[in-house]
């Protein structure tokens, strides 16, 4: 396959997304207080309801301490000395045609090769192939642009910012925000709740399968801010959504707060698939920069037989922390796991997910690789709970570690809570090792070094990448293979 | 008969520990040449500073392959150009399936030699052709890289590896160890099946069972890092009766 795709160019390593864009932009100092919150509510022309809630929050999160139980270890965050919005000046008067954004703008995510131009296809990928991709692009703290807006509403289908969401649907919005994960649920939901800028909405009305795949991209740009985004994405009953999100930032010696919340709400007989390639810049070798990347994502299988499943690739971050779950409410509800995390030179990463079973004869399948290089620090955190009344819970977990070099680390903390006795759970645990004797096979063999690690380690992955929207499968070996340089010896 | 392998004054030390010392040794194309001694002899030192692999300074000699400086090149570009070890022990590689490795390996080599290189479904044909000849159990290509294989099955592949890519300059570290009568024959036959007026065998060894059935052109002898005697065939018959002892009494009298 040499089919190349635009998110293909800001997978690229050598952190090639490590520029810092020269964008004129609206930014408030550091600090956070509810008049900032106001300002934020404010400059994007929210309803009353809103602010309500994001004040709600912010005075539950002052209650709140930072949680540390998590095997991460970072010096503790201030959070006076981060800023709350930074925007480009030239969108401070809301949506626009691409001909009124900054040119500026436009050549970041031309250089990211994010297609903010509508195409019949992306990039590189013949026009019959495919009905294209839609993208919401994101810089610091506003969406940019959303294409193909028009042709899905043709079908019923809602995808636009958040902010414009607010707006345009906000009986909806008000409906779903804050069901799956409420601003109490934890510390940094709580704090995005507060402080969320932008992020996308998507709703797909009964019955429709969505013609096309659905993408957000974000990008931080300016220094010492925070980007909190916020999705929410409802699939009414009967409907079928692909949903991709990708990242990067630049290259940055002081470290920068990612706290996102993802919200997935599946109806009867609705299936959400939601994947995540993660590339946010992961610090130098030394171990300095780097973004923290605290995340609460998390689906309620609230109808029959709704299915969502979350595909990750996590290869940025200095930190990585995050669980993205599934409530397995409805009868007959499925709820699937596919992460691929890989913690090179001194990253770290605490992820996992949560499988809750409530409805009558769920089904949750988690597989999980950890691949561990350099000095990186992998774990696994699982949760699988099912509940009393849950009966026929099927869960089949398989978590499998591969370390690369002798510096690194890999852990594993299953977390297993059955209360129903017709239930049946599943754990598999594997480890190995990429080691110099198993290169040197390879070498011996006419494989190169780099050949033979990416060789491994695809491998070792492809339950996992299988999983992915094709576009990205390709790209993603690719990100993989980069990732990995310099990781052996 | 152009010389295939030459060895000139090879000094080799392990972790400051200087095994090899001043190793001569020259084969050439068509030629099997076998080198047997005791534990520590430098054996294996051998054969793995030959293909190249980490832990090795080498102190002093040359080692030319082909009339090139064979020292310069990277292990994969030695494997490249036609040098091959079969290892002692090989090693497993969980999660990298057989065929894909072999595939990699094979259009390795066949691009070196600009030859265009297999796709999936003419790989696929060759290798199931060769693996009859050899009795490779069918799940093979599908299993990770010696991935559960008995001792006797690693050293089957070991041979199944070099029957597909032809190599020019093979080297064979203990093909013997862990091989019931069985096996040994089934891996002679191998061997011996490729023979040929263009490839070179050197075969690392402590015993004469081997040497029965694949019978080398010469036999050399290793002891603490030189070779101290080297005859014909017959050689590896005395060394059975008297043993290596009166080797190091005869190396050190001189």
């Amino acid at each position: 396959m040499n089919t190349t795709t635009d998110i293909g160019h800001f997978l690229e390593r050598d952190y090639s997304a490590g520029f810092v864009s020269n964008i004129d932009a609206d930014t408030l100092p550091p600090g956070l207080n509810e008049d900032v919150i106001r300002l934020i509510s404010a400059k994007k022309g929210e309803p009353e309801f809103m602010l309500a809630w994001r004040l709600e929050a912010y005075r539950h999160w002052l209650k709140m301490t930072p949680p540390e139980w998590a095997h991460v270890h970072y010096p503790a965050v201030d959070f006076q000395d981060i800023v709350y919005y930074s925007a480009p000046k030239s969108q401070s008067d809301g949506p626009k045609s691409l001909d009124e954004v900054d040119p500026e703008l436009l050549a970041t995510f031309e250089k990211l090769g994010i297609p903010l131009h509508e195409r019949a296809a992306l990039a590189g990928v013949a026009a019959e192939a495919g009905p294209g991709v839609a993208v919401d692009a994101v810089f610091d703290s506003v969406s940019v642009g959303t294409t193909f807006k028009k042709k899905l509403a043709e079908h019923g289908v809602i995808f636009c910012s958040f902010s414009e969401a607010v707006q345009d649907h906000p009986e909806l919005v008000k409906k779903y925000l804050g069901s799956v994960v409420p601003s109490a649920d934890n510390f940094y939901a709580a704090l995005n709740a507060a402080v969320f800028t932008d992020g996308s909405f998507v709703y797909i009305p009964p019955g429709v399968r969505c013609p096309m795949e659905l993408s957000t991209y974000f990008r931080i740009n300016a220094a010492k801010t925070g980007q909190f985004e916020r999705t929410l994405i409802v699939a009414d009953v009967g409907s079928h959504v692909s949903y991709l999100e990708g990242c990067t930032a630049p290259m940055r010696d002081e470290n920068q707060l990612h706290a996102a919340v993802v919200e997935l709400v599946a109806l009867d007989d609705a299936q959400i698939k939601y994947s995540t390639v993660q590339n946010w810049y992961p610090g130098d070798a030394q171990g300095r920069g780097g973004i923290y990347n605290f995340v609460t994502k998390r689906g309620d299988c609230r109808g029959r037989n709704a299915k969502i499943s979350w595909t990750q690739v996590e290869t940025g971050s200095a930190i990585t922390w995050k669980y993205p779950s599934c409530v397995l409410t409805g009868d007959g509800s499925v709820g699937e796991f596919y992460s691929v995390a890989l913690t090179n030179n001194y990253q770290q990463a605490d992820t996992g997910t949560k499988m809750i079973h409530i409805g009558k004869n769920t089904r949750s399948t988690i597989i999980s690789k950890g691949i561990s290089a350099g000095r990186g620090s992998n774990a696994y955190r699982g949760l699988v709970k099912v509940l009393r009344g849950a009966h026929g819970a099927r869960n089949y977990t398989q978590c499998d570690s591969l370390l690369i070099g002798s510096r690194c680390g890999a852990h594993t903390f299953p977390y297993i809570e059955v209360q129903e006795p017709t239930a049946t759970v599943e754990h598999e645990a594997t480890t190995s090792r990429i080691g110099e004797d198993q290169l040197f096979y390879c070498r011996q063999r006419g494989i190169g070094e780099e050949d033979a690690v990416s060789m491994i380690v695809n491998g070792f992955c492809k339950e996992v990448f299988k999983e992915l929207p094709m576009e990205f499968a390709v790209e993603v070996q690719r990100l993989l293979g980069v990732s990995l340089e310099g990781s052996v010896g | 008969m152009p010389v295939m392998l030459e060895i000139k004054g090879l000094r080799v030390a392990v972790d400051g520990k200087e095994i090899l010392r001043g190793l001569d040794l020259s084969i050439g194309a068509g030629e099997v040449h076998a080198v047997m001694g005791p534990n520590g002899s430098g054996k294996s030192t051998l054969a793995n500073v030959i293909a190249g692999r980490d832990g090795y300074q080498v102190l002093g000699g040359s080692v030319s392959y082909r009339g090139q400086d064979l020292l310069a090149l990277a292990p994969e570009d030695r494997a490249r150009a036609g040098v091959f070890l079969g290892f002692q022990y090989p090693v497993e590689i969980p999660g990298l399936s057989t065929a894909v490795f072999l595939r990699a390996a094979v259009n390795a080599r066949r691009k070196h030699r600009g030859e265009e290189e297999l796709d999936a479904m003419d790989f696929l044909v060759m290798v199931k052709g060769r693996m009859k000849e050899l009795g490779i159990r069918e799940d093979f290509l599908q299993r990770a890289i010696n991935e559960g294989f008995s001792g006797g099955e690693k050293k089957r592949a070991e041979i199944f590896q070099m029957a597909l890519l032809e190599p020019e300059l093979v080297l064979l570290d203990e093909i013997d160890s862990g091989l019931d009568i069985d096996a040994l024959r089934v891996v002679s036959e191998g061997i011996n099946r490729l023979r040929a007026p263009d490839r070179a065998m050197l075969l690392v060894t402590h015993y004469r069972r081997l040497l029965d059935y694949v019978p080398p052109d010469r036999i050399h002898v290793l002891s603490e890092g030189l070779i101290v005697r080297s005859g014909g065939p017959e050689l590896a018959g005395e060394l059975e009766q008297s043993g290596y002892g009166w080797l190091r009494a005869e190396a050190a009298s001189a």
